[in-house]
Protein backbone atom coordinates (compact mmCIF):
# COMPACT_ATOMS: atom_id res chain seq x y z
CA UNK A 1 0.00 0.00 0.00
CA UNK A 2 2.80 2.67 0.61
CA UNK A 3 4.22 1.51 -2.48
CA UNK A 4 0.95 2.85 -4.36
CA UNK A 5 1.18 6.18 -2.06
CA UNK A 6 4.74 6.22 -3.38
CA UNK A 7 4.34 5.89 -6.92
CA UNK A 8 0.40 6.88 -7.39
CA UNK A 9 1.42 10.49 -8.61
CA UNK A 10 3.46 8.42 -11.00
CA UNK A 11 1.18 6.68 -12.31
CA UNK A 12 -2.24 8.57 -12.25
CA UNK A 13 0.09 11.24 -14.54
CA UNK A 14 -0.15 8.03 -17.06
CA UNK A 15 -3.96 8.98 -17.69
CA UNK A 16 -3.61 12.17 -19.98
CA UNK A 17 -1.56 9.99 -21.95
CA UNK A 18 -3.70 7.47 -22.24
CA UNK A 19 -6.23 9.26 -22.47
CA UNK A 20 -4.51 11.85 -25.43
CA UNK A 21 -4.10 8.35 -26.92
CA UNK A 22 -7.60 7.34 -26.66
CA UNK A 23 -8.82 10.90 -28.46
CA UNK A 24 -6.14 11.20 -30.87
CA UNK A 25 -7.25 7.68 -32.14
CA UNK A 26 -11.10 8.08 -32.05
CA UNK A 27 -10.14 11.80 -33.76
CA UNK A 28 -7.95 10.00 -36.57
CA UNK A 29 -10.57 7.32 -36.71
CA UNK A 30 -13.21 9.75 -37.29
CA UNK A 31 -11.27 11.42 -40.16
CA UNK A 32 -10.04 8.49 -41.57
CA UNK A 33 -13.10 6.78 -41.67
CA UNK A 34 -14.80 9.85 -43.57
CA UNK A 35 -11.48 10.04 -45.83
CA UNK A 36 -11.81 6.05 -46.74
CA UNK A 37 -15.60 6.64 -47.43
CA UNK A 38 -14.84 9.87 -49.65
CA UNK A 39 -11.75 7.47 -51.07
CA UNK A 40 -14.98 5.25 -51.71
CA UNK A 41 -17.11 7.96 -53.22
CA UNK A 42 -14.87 10.67 -54.93
CA UNK A 43 -11.61 8.92 -55.37
CA UNK A 44 -9.54 10.77 -52.60
CA UNK A 45 -6.45 9.46 -51.33
CA UNK A 46 -5.08 10.77 -48.08
CA UNK A 47 -0.91 11.37 -48.20
CA UNK A 48 0.69 10.14 -45.41
CA UNK A 49 4.12 9.11 -44.36
CA UNK A 50 5.54 12.21 -42.08
CA UNK A 51 8.31 11.40 -39.19
CA UNK A 52 6.00 10.80 -36.37
CA UNK A 53 6.71 10.39 -32.62
CA UNK A 54 6.01 7.28 -30.77
CA UNK A 55 2.79 8.51 -29.90
CA UNK A 56 1.95 9.38 -32.97
CA UNK A 57 2.92 6.27 -34.60
CA UNK A 58 0.45 4.74 -31.40
CA UNK A 59 -2.75 7.07 -32.32
CA UNK A 60 -2.12 6.85 -35.91
CA UNK A 61 -2.24 2.98 -35.77
CA UNK A 62 -5.48 2.70 -33.44
CA UNK A 63 -6.62 5.00 -35.73
CA UNK A 64 -6.20 3.41 -38.89
CA UNK A 65 -7.81 0.43 -36.79
CA UNK A 66 -10.58 2.23 -35.81
CA UNK A 67 -10.75 4.34 -39.49
CA UNK A 68 -11.61 0.62 -41.44
CA UNK A 69 -14.08 -0.18 -38.59
CA UNK A 70 -15.77 3.21 -38.19
CA UNK A 71 -15.82 3.79 -42.58
CA UNK A 72 -17.64 0.47 -42.58
CA UNK A 73 -19.85 2.15 -39.75
CA UNK A 74 -20.61 5.37 -42.03
CA UNK A 75 -21.02 3.71 -45.04
CA UNK A 76 -23.93 1.39 -43.88
CA UNK A 77 -25.61 4.76 -42.60
CA UNK A 78 -25.64 6.64 -45.63
CA UNK A 79 -27.07 3.35 -47.59
CA UNK A 80 -29.62 3.35 -44.34
CA UNK A 81 -31.08 7.00 -45.75
CA UNK A 82 -33.40 6.70 -47.96
CA UNK A 83 -33.53 7.35 -51.43
CA UNK A 84 -35.99 9.90 -50.89
CA UNK A 85 -34.09 12.31 -48.81
CA UNK A 86 -31.91 12.42 -51.83
CA UNK A 87 -34.18 13.37 -54.42
CA UNK A 88 -36.22 15.44 -52.02
CA UNK A 89 -32.95 17.97 -51.72
CA UNK A 90 -32.12 17.88 -55.84
CA UNK A 91 -35.68 18.21 -56.39
CA UNK A 92 -35.71 21.64 -53.96
CA UNK A 93 -32.94 23.35 -56.11
CA UNK A 94 -29.99 21.89 -53.78
CA UNK A 95 -26.66 20.42 -55.43
CA UNK A 96 -25.88 17.44 -54.73
CA UNK A 97 -22.97 18.53 -52.53
CA UNK A 98 -25.48 20.75 -50.44
CA UNK A 99 -27.69 17.73 -50.34
CA UNK A 100 -24.83 15.87 -49.03
CA UNK A 101 -23.52 18.42 -46.36
CA UNK A 102 -27.37 19.66 -45.55
CA UNK A 103 -29.34 16.56 -45.59
CA UNK A 104 -26.99 13.15 -45.87
CA UNK A 105 -24.48 13.91 -43.26
CA UNK A 106 -26.41 14.85 -40.49
CA UNK A 107 -28.69 12.21 -40.29
CA UNK A 108 -25.70 9.65 -41.76
CA UNK A 109 -23.76 10.92 -38.11
CA UNK A 110 -26.70 10.49 -35.65
CA UNK A 111 -27.04 7.12 -37.51
CA UNK A 112 -23.50 5.90 -36.68
CA UNK A 113 -23.27 7.61 -33.42
CA UNK A 114 -24.24 4.24 -31.18
CA UNK A 115 -21.65 2.30 -33.01
CA UNK A 116 -19.25 4.77 -32.92
CA UNK A 117 -19.76 4.74 -29.43
CA UNK A 118 -18.52 1.61 -28.64
CA UNK A 119 -15.52 2.41 -30.71
CA UNK A 120 -14.34 4.34 -27.22
CA UNK A 121 -14.22 0.94 -25.21
CA UNK A 122 -12.38 -0.77 -27.74
CA UNK A 123 -9.71 2.45 -28.87
CA UNK A 124 -9.41 2.46 -25.06
CA UNK A 125 -7.93 -1.02 -24.13
CA UNK A 126 -6.42 -1.47 -27.48
CA UNK A 127 -4.28 2.12 -26.92
CA UNK A 128 -2.52 -0.72 -23.91
CA UNK A 129 -0.67 -2.01 -27.20
CA UNK A 130 1.18 1.47 -27.31
CA UNK A 131 3.19 -0.31 -24.34
CA UNK A 132 5.16 -2.36 -27.30
CA UNK A 133 6.99 0.79 -28.66
CA UNK A 134 7.58 2.88 -25.60
CA UNK A 135 4.14 5.69 -25.78
CA UNK A 136 4.79 6.29 -21.76
CA UNK A 137 0.75 5.47 -21.24
CA UNK A 138 -0.75 3.70 -18.25
CA UNK A 139 0.51 0.27 -18.87
CA UNK A 140 3.62 1.23 -19.55
CA UNK A 141 3.95 3.15 -16.35
CA UNK A 142 2.15 0.53 -14.42
CA UNK A 143 5.46 -1.83 -15.75
CA UNK A 144 7.62 0.50 -14.70
CA UNK A 145 6.36 0.68 -11.53
CA UNK A 146 6.64 -3.18 -11.00
CA UNK A 147 9.95 -3.39 -12.42
CA UNK A 148 11.03 -0.81 -10.08
CA UNK A 149 8.97 -2.06 -6.41
CA UNK A 150 8.60 -5.76 -7.84
CA UNK A 151 5.08 -5.37 -6.48
CA UNK A 152 3.13 -6.49 -9.45
CA UNK A 153 -1.08 -7.74 -8.35
CA UNK A 154 -1.87 -3.97 -6.43
CA UNK A 155 -0.18 -2.27 -8.91
CA UNK A 156 -2.06 -4.05 -12.06
CA UNK A 157 -4.94 -3.90 -10.04
CA UNK A 158 -4.95 -0.06 -10.03
CA UNK A 159 -4.03 0.16 -13.44
CA UNK A 160 -7.14 -1.61 -14.52
CA UNK A 161 -9.16 0.34 -12.10
CA UNK A 162 -8.25 3.00 -13.69
CA UNK A 163 -9.34 1.92 -16.92
CA UNK A 164 -12.54 0.88 -15.88
CA UNK A 165 -13.13 4.18 -14.31
CA UNK A 166 -12.05 5.81 -18.06
CA UNK A 167 -14.31 3.38 -19.59
CA UNK A 168 -16.98 4.51 -17.31
CA UNK A 169 -16.68 7.86 -17.38
CA UNK A 170 -16.22 8.21 -20.99
CA UNK A 171 -19.33 5.82 -21.65
CA UNK A 172 -21.21 8.75 -19.52
CA UNK A 173 -19.89 11.61 -21.79
CA UNK A 174 -20.70 9.61 -24.63
CA UNK A 175 -24.23 8.61 -23.45
CA UNK A 176 -24.73 12.80 -22.96
CA UNK A 177 -23.85 13.54 -26.50
CA UNK A 178 -26.07 10.45 -27.90
CA UNK A 179 -28.95 12.47 -25.97
CA UNK A 180 -27.62 16.24 -27.11
CA UNK A 181 -28.49 14.98 -30.51
CA UNK A 182 -30.97 12.62 -29.89
CA UNK A 183 -34.26 13.24 -32.68
CA UNK A 184 -37.24 12.12 -31.89
CA UNK A 185 -38.53 8.53 -33.64
CA UNK A 186 -34.64 8.58 -35.70
CA UNK A 187 -31.96 6.44 -35.39
CA UNK A 188 -30.88 6.87 -31.61
CA UNK A 189 -33.43 6.08 -28.81
CA UNK A 190 -33.32 9.06 -26.41
CA UNK A 191 -33.53 6.60 -23.60
CA UNK B 1 -40.85 37.16 -75.10
CA UNK B 2 -42.71 34.62 -73.06
CA UNK B 3 -45.57 32.24 -74.79
CA UNK B 4 -48.33 31.80 -72.86
CA UNK B 5 -46.96 27.54 -72.25
CA UNK B 6 -45.05 27.53 -68.75
CA UNK B 7 -44.43 24.23 -69.35
CA UNK B 8 -43.61 21.99 -72.91
CA UNK B 9 -42.81 18.69 -73.32
CA UNK B 10 -42.00 17.54 -76.64
CA UNK B 11 -41.82 13.55 -77.68
CA UNK B 12 -40.35 12.51 -74.22
CA UNK B 13 -38.92 8.97 -73.99
CA UNK B 14 -37.39 6.80 -71.42
CA UNK B 15 -36.24 3.10 -71.08
CA UNK B 16 -35.37 1.10 -68.14
CA UNK B 17 -33.68 -1.92 -69.40
CA UNK B 18 -35.81 -2.99 -72.04
CA UNK B 19 -38.81 -2.00 -70.82
CA UNK B 20 -39.96 1.26 -72.62
CA UNK B 21 -41.26 3.49 -70.31
CA UNK B 22 -42.33 6.51 -72.07
CA UNK B 23 -42.85 6.24 -75.58
CA UNK B 24 -43.06 10.00 -76.99
CA UNK B 25 -45.36 12.36 -74.53
CA UNK B 26 -45.71 15.40 -75.67
CA UNK B 27 -48.12 18.05 -73.98
CA UNK B 28 -48.65 22.08 -73.10
CA UNK B 29 -49.62 23.43 -69.65
CA UNK B 30 -50.97 27.31 -69.35
CA UNK B 31 -49.95 29.10 -66.51
CA UNK B 32 -52.55 28.22 -63.86
CA UNK B 33 -53.94 25.16 -65.02
CA UNK B 34 -53.91 22.10 -62.86
CA UNK B 35 -53.59 19.15 -64.99
CA UNK B 36 -54.43 15.27 -63.89
CA UNK B 37 -52.61 12.15 -65.17
CA UNK B 38 -54.42 9.32 -64.43
CA UNK B 39 -53.51 5.59 -65.89
CA UNK B 40 -52.73 1.94 -65.30
CA UNK B 41 -49.76 1.66 -62.14
CA UNK B 42 -46.65 1.43 -64.48
CA UNK B 43 -47.89 3.44 -66.74
CA UNK B 44 -44.96 6.23 -66.35
CA UNK B 45 -46.86 9.19 -64.87
CA UNK B 46 -44.58 8.99 -62.42
CA UNK B 47 -41.47 8.58 -64.21
CA UNK B 48 -42.82 11.37 -66.70
CA UNK B 49 -42.67 13.61 -63.56
CA UNK B 50 -39.14 13.21 -62.67
CA UNK B 51 -38.17 13.56 -66.20
CA UNK B 52 -40.19 16.84 -66.01
CA UNK B 53 -37.93 18.00 -63.73
CA UNK B 54 -34.70 15.89 -64.84
CA UNK B 55 -34.68 13.54 -61.59
CA UNK B 56 -34.98 10.95 -64.09
CA UNK B 57 -32.68 12.06 -67.55
CA UNK B 58 -35.19 11.37 -70.26
CA UNK B 59 -33.37 9.45 -73.57
CA UNK B 60 -34.88 11.82 -75.84
CA UNK B 61 -37.49 14.58 -76.26
CA UNK B 62 -37.17 17.98 -74.31
CA UNK B 63 -38.98 20.14 -71.53
CA UNK B 64 -39.27 23.37 -71.63
CA UNK B 65 -40.38 25.51 -68.25
CA UNK B 66 -41.08 28.90 -70.19
CA UNK B 67 -39.79 28.75 -73.25
CA UNK B 68 -35.93 28.15 -71.89
CA UNK B 69 -35.00 24.66 -72.47
CA UNK B 70 -34.31 22.74 -69.54
CA UNK B 71 -33.27 18.80 -70.12
CA UNK B 72 -29.95 18.68 -71.03
CA UNK B 73 -28.94 21.91 -69.31
CA UNK B 74 -26.07 20.26 -67.12
CA UNK B 75 -25.63 21.55 -63.67
CA UNK B 76 -28.27 24.48 -64.28
CA UNK B 77 -30.64 21.79 -63.28
CA UNK B 78 -30.28 22.76 -59.79
CA UNK B 79 -31.75 26.75 -61.05
CA UNK B 80 -34.25 25.17 -62.69
CA UNK B 81 -35.74 22.78 -59.86
CA UNK B 82 -36.20 25.95 -57.55
CA UNK B 83 -38.57 26.85 -59.64
CA UNK B 84 -40.50 23.37 -60.12
CA UNK B 85 -41.77 22.54 -57.04
CA UNK B 86 -42.56 18.55 -55.99
CA UNK B 87 -44.51 16.53 -54.01
CA UNK B 88 -43.64 12.66 -53.46
CA UNK B 89 -45.92 9.78 -52.68
CA UNK B 90 -43.70 9.30 -49.65
CA UNK B 91 -43.29 12.80 -48.43
CA UNK B 92 -39.57 12.42 -47.80
CA UNK B 93 -39.41 15.30 -45.39
CA UNK B 94 -36.20 15.43 -43.78
CA UNK B 95 -35.92 13.08 -40.81
CA UNK B 96 -33.77 15.15 -38.95
CA UNK B 97 -35.25 18.39 -39.19
CA UNK B 98 -38.87 20.26 -37.50
CA UNK B 99 -41.50 20.90 -40.15
CA UNK B 100 -40.63 24.67 -39.76
CA UNK B 101 -36.61 23.62 -40.54
CA UNK B 102 -37.81 21.39 -43.23
CA UNK B 103 -39.40 24.10 -45.08
CA UNK B 104 -36.69 26.40 -44.36
CA UNK B 105 -33.56 24.60 -45.24
CA UNK B 106 -33.82 25.30 -48.72
CA UNK B 107 -34.20 28.87 -48.00
CA UNK B 108 -31.40 29.34 -46.33
CA UNK B 109 -28.84 26.59 -48.13
CA UNK B 110 -30.33 27.31 -51.70
CA UNK B 111 -31.71 30.95 -51.65
CA UNK B 112 -29.17 32.15 -49.14
CA UNK B 113 -32.25 34.07 -47.49
CA UNK B 114 -31.18 35.56 -43.48
CA UNK B 115 -32.24 33.16 -41.10
CA UNK B 116 -34.51 35.55 -39.47
CA UNK B 117 -36.56 35.97 -43.08
CA UNK B 118 -36.58 32.21 -44.00
CA UNK B 119 -37.81 31.52 -40.23
CA UNK B 120 -40.62 34.11 -41.66
CA UNK B 121 -41.12 32.62 -44.65
CA UNK B 122 -41.40 29.28 -43.29
CA UNK B 123 -43.70 30.11 -40.70
CA UNK B 124 -45.83 31.42 -43.54
CA UNK B 125 -46.25 28.83 -45.76
CA UNK B 126 -46.90 26.09 -42.60
CA UNK B 127 -49.66 28.87 -41.82
CA UNK B 128 -50.96 28.14 -45.37
CA UNK B 129 -50.92 24.90 -45.11
CA UNK B 130 -52.64 24.79 -41.90
CA UNK B 131 -49.84 23.48 -40.29
CA UNK B 132 -48.20 26.41 -37.92
CA UNK B 133 -48.82 24.97 -34.86
CA UNK B 134 -46.68 21.84 -35.54
CA UNK B 135 -43.75 24.07 -36.28
CA UNK B 136 -41.74 22.19 -33.62
CA UNK B 137 -42.47 18.39 -34.67
CA UNK B 138 -40.31 16.29 -36.24
CA UNK B 139 -41.95 14.22 -39.60
CA UNK B 140 -41.94 10.75 -37.08
CA UNK B 141 -44.37 13.14 -34.69
CA UNK B 142 -46.75 14.29 -38.01
CA UNK B 143 -49.58 11.90 -39.37
CA UNK B 144 -49.27 11.07 -43.21
CA UNK B 145 -51.57 14.05 -44.15
CA UNK B 146 -49.17 16.50 -41.43
CA UNK B 147 -46.01 15.43 -43.15
CA UNK B 148 -47.56 15.94 -46.68
CA UNK B 149 -48.69 19.09 -45.95
CA UNK B 150 -45.72 20.18 -44.55
CA UNK B 151 -43.87 18.80 -48.10
CA UNK B 152 -46.25 20.96 -49.79
CA UNK B 153 -45.30 24.36 -47.71
CA UNK B 154 -41.58 23.21 -48.23
CA UNK B 155 -42.34 23.10 -52.29
CA UNK B 156 -43.71 26.55 -51.69
CA UNK B 157 -41.59 28.40 -49.80
CA UNK B 158 -39.29 28.66 -52.90
CA UNK B 159 -42.55 30.26 -54.65
CA UNK B 160 -42.07 27.60 -57.88
CA UNK B 161 -43.77 28.53 -61.38
CA UNK B 162 -44.80 25.03 -61.55
CA UNK B 163 -45.76 22.09 -58.74
CA UNK B 164 -45.76 18.63 -59.50
CA UNK B 165 -47.12 15.95 -57.22
CA UNK B 166 -46.14 12.52 -57.68
CA UNK B 167 -49.57 10.03 -56.04
CA UNK B 168 -49.67 12.90 -52.89
CA UNK B 169 -52.45 10.80 -50.86
CA UNK B 170 -51.76 7.32 -52.39
CA UNK B 171 -49.91 6.37 -49.15
CA UNK B 172 -53.00 8.18 -46.91
CA UNK B 173 -56.39 7.07 -45.41
CA UNK B 174 -59.31 8.52 -47.31
CA UNK B 175 -59.48 10.94 -44.20
CA UNK B 176 -55.99 11.92 -44.47
CA UNK B 177 -56.42 12.13 -48.01
CA UNK B 178 -58.89 14.57 -47.56
CA UNK B 179 -56.78 17.42 -45.78
CA UNK B 180 -54.36 16.99 -48.18
CA UNK B 181 -56.56 17.35 -51.18
CA UNK B 182 -57.97 20.86 -49.16
CA UNK B 183 -54.92 22.08 -49.37
CA UNK B 184 -54.42 21.22 -53.27
CA UNK B 185 -57.66 22.53 -53.64
CA UNK B 186 -56.91 25.90 -52.68
CA UNK B 187 -53.58 25.71 -54.22
CA UNK B 188 -55.20 25.38 -57.41
CA UNK B 189 -57.70 28.39 -56.89
CA UNK B 190 -54.72 30.23 -56.30
CA UNK B 191 -53.81 29.91 -59.70
CA UNK B 192 -50.70 27.53 -59.10
CA UNK B 193 -49.59 25.54 -62.57
CA UNK B 194 -50.10 22.35 -61.14
CA UNK B 195 -49.49 18.83 -62.49
CA UNK B 196 -50.72 16.22 -60.23
CA UNK B 197 -50.68 12.74 -60.97
CA UNK B 198 -53.59 10.96 -58.90
CA UNK B 199 -56.44 8.79 -58.98
CA UNK B 200 -58.43 11.18 -57.23
CA UNK B 201 -61.53 11.39 -59.48
CA UNK B 202 -63.03 13.86 -56.95
CA UNK B 203 -60.54 15.99 -57.32
CA UNK B 204 -59.62 16.00 -61.01
CA UNK B 205 -63.52 16.61 -61.11
CA UNK B 206 -63.52 19.89 -58.99
CA UNK B 207 -59.97 21.20 -59.57
CA UNK B 208 -58.43 20.11 -63.00
CA UNK B 209 -58.74 22.47 -65.80
CA UNK B 210 -57.38 19.12 -68.08
CA UNK B 211 -57.17 15.39 -67.22
CA UNK B 212 -54.71 13.09 -69.17
CA UNK B 213 -55.52 9.51 -69.54
CA UNK B 214 -51.73 7.39 -69.92
CA UNK B 215 -51.13 3.81 -70.73
CA UNK B 216 -48.59 2.29 -72.17
CA UNK B 217 -46.41 5.18 -71.78
CA UNK B 218 -48.46 6.91 -74.18
CA UNK B 219 -51.04 9.49 -73.61
CA UNK B 220 -54.34 8.03 -74.82
CA UNK B 221 -56.94 10.85 -74.37
CA UNK B 222 -56.90 14.00 -73.14
CA UNK B 223 -59.74 16.62 -72.44
CA UNK B 224 -61.51 18.70 -69.92
CA UNK B 225 -62.60 16.67 -66.70
CA UNK B 226 -66.14 16.24 -67.43
CA UNK B 227 -65.39 15.38 -70.97
CA UNK B 228 -62.97 12.89 -69.93
CA UNK B 229 -65.50 11.40 -67.09
CA UNK B 230 -68.64 11.62 -68.66
CA UNK B 231 -67.90 10.91 -72.30
CA UNK B 232 -64.59 9.25 -73.29
CA UNK B 233 -63.69 9.32 -76.23
CA UNK B 234 -61.45 5.84 -76.13
CA UNK B 235 -63.03 2.66 -74.66
CA UNK B 236 -59.67 2.36 -72.36
CA UNK B 237 -60.38 5.30 -71.32
CA UNK B 238 -63.69 4.90 -70.28
CA UNK B 239 -62.95 1.08 -68.82
CA UNK B 240 -60.41 2.66 -66.81
CA UNK B 241 -62.47 5.54 -65.24
CA UNK B 242 -65.14 2.88 -64.91
CA UNK B 243 -62.74 0.56 -62.87
CA UNK B 244 -61.42 2.96 -60.02
CA UNK B 245 -64.63 4.85 -59.43
CA UNK B 246 -66.20 1.64 -58.47
CA UNK B 247 -63.42 1.30 -55.85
Amino acid sequence: MAILIEWGRYLLSGISVTMGLVISALAIGFLLGLALLFMFYYGVFPALGLDLSAFAIGAVVLGMRGAAYQSQIFQGSIQSISEGQMTAALSLGMTKRAAIKSIILPQALRISLPSLSNEYPEILTDSAVCYAIGVMELLTRTSVIVSQTYVTLPIYAACAGIFILLNYAGMQAISKVEKKFAIPGFGIAAG
Amino acid sequence: MTSEYILRVENLHKRFGNREILRGISFKVKKGETVVFIGPSGTGKSTLLRCINQLTEPDAGHVYLDDEKITGCGHLISKYRQRIGMVFQSFNLFDHLTAVQNVEIALLKVKKMKPAEARKKAADELGRVGMLDFSDHYPSELSGGQAQRVSIARSLAMDPEVMLFDEPTSALDPELTREVLEVMKDLARSGMTMLVVSHELGFAQSAATEVVFMEGGKIIEQGPPARIMKDPQHPRTGEFIGKIADQ
